[in-house]
């Protein structure tokens, strides 16, 4: 069976829309990355019929992200990337290292229905994190990838990686912890 | 000893490597007198095993789909290509 490119849009286009979306947040980057993966799908050959369509597609949209997500911190001097959060780091701890608001025991939810309720949170908080710390940290802790491959894909130092990883986390858990 | 704020960066950084046995003791040695670091720790851990869950969400979300001019543009290139 030959699968049709015009298949692979109808049936994963939106699919692929979303995934790229929830990392890149740019609606127009997110619909170019789709369109690169349908074009380098058809160019290559590296469909295994026992893979389904929709992994093999993620795949290569993964590659494709990750292009874009490097392209877009070059633009960025990396000492720039790091300052750019640095006023809002100190609203964390005061000047002795403690708290500056103690971290609240959370209600861990316990069933579908708030399990929905506190992925919905979550997205939010995603979506409210800076850009680039949502796009390391969902490579970091969706996609799995280890620090070096990260600091490989996107050029940057593991301490750069460290830092802003740990800033990603902050500012989720302190999102989480006023709205959950 | 470790105040939050070192403990809280070396929480963070063993999710993504390997602490030295020095730095795994002086943060275990802190979170035995501090429950506010105890707890987000387990936060932190908490987080990264909803991420897998969240990607599911977010990809599930109906209401972002491809563009009408968007879906029509790709049909194009895919037509000169295929």
């Amino acid at each position: 069976m030959k699968s049709n490119p015009h298949d692979w849009l109808n049936e994963h286009g939106d699919y692929l829309y979303r995934f790229a979306l929830t990392r890149l947040r740019d609606p127009h980057q997110a619909e170019d990355v789709v369109q690169e993966t349908l074009l380098a799908a058809i160019k290559s050959n590296t469909f295994a019929e026992q893979s389904s369509p929709r992994t093999w597609l993620t795949g290569i949209l993964k590659h494709k992200i990750i292009d874009c997500m490097r392209k877009q911190l070059r633009e960025i001097p990396a000492s720039e990337l790091l300052a750019e959060e640095d006023a809002n780091m100190d609203e964390f701890f005061d000047d002795t290292g403690h708290w500056a608001e103690k971290p609240q025991a959370w209600d861990i939810p316990h069933d579908a229905l708030q399990q929905k309720q506190f992925l919905q949170v979550l997205q939010e908080c995603m979506a409210r994190l800076p850009q680039k710390l949502a796009a390391i940290f969902t490579m970091r802790d969706v996609d799995e990838l280890d620090n070096e491959e990260i600091c490989k894909a996107l050029n940057i130092t593991a301490t750069n990686a460290w830092v802003m990883l740990y800033r990603a986390r902050m500012g989720l858990r302190k999102c989480l912890e006023m709205h959950w | 000893m470790l105040n939050c704020k070192q403990t809280s960066v070396l929480v963070s950084q063993s999710l993504d490597r390997p602490l030295t046995w020095r730095e795994r003791w002086a943060v275990r040695l802190h979170l035995l007198i501090c429950v506010y670091c105890r707890r987000f720790t387990a936060q932190l851990k908490w987080i990264q095993g909803a991420m897998q869950s969240w990607q599911i969400h977010a990809t599930d979300r109906t209401e972002d789909v491809l563009s009408a001019a968007a879906r029509e543009r790709i049909t194009q290139q895919l037509d000169k290509f295929y």
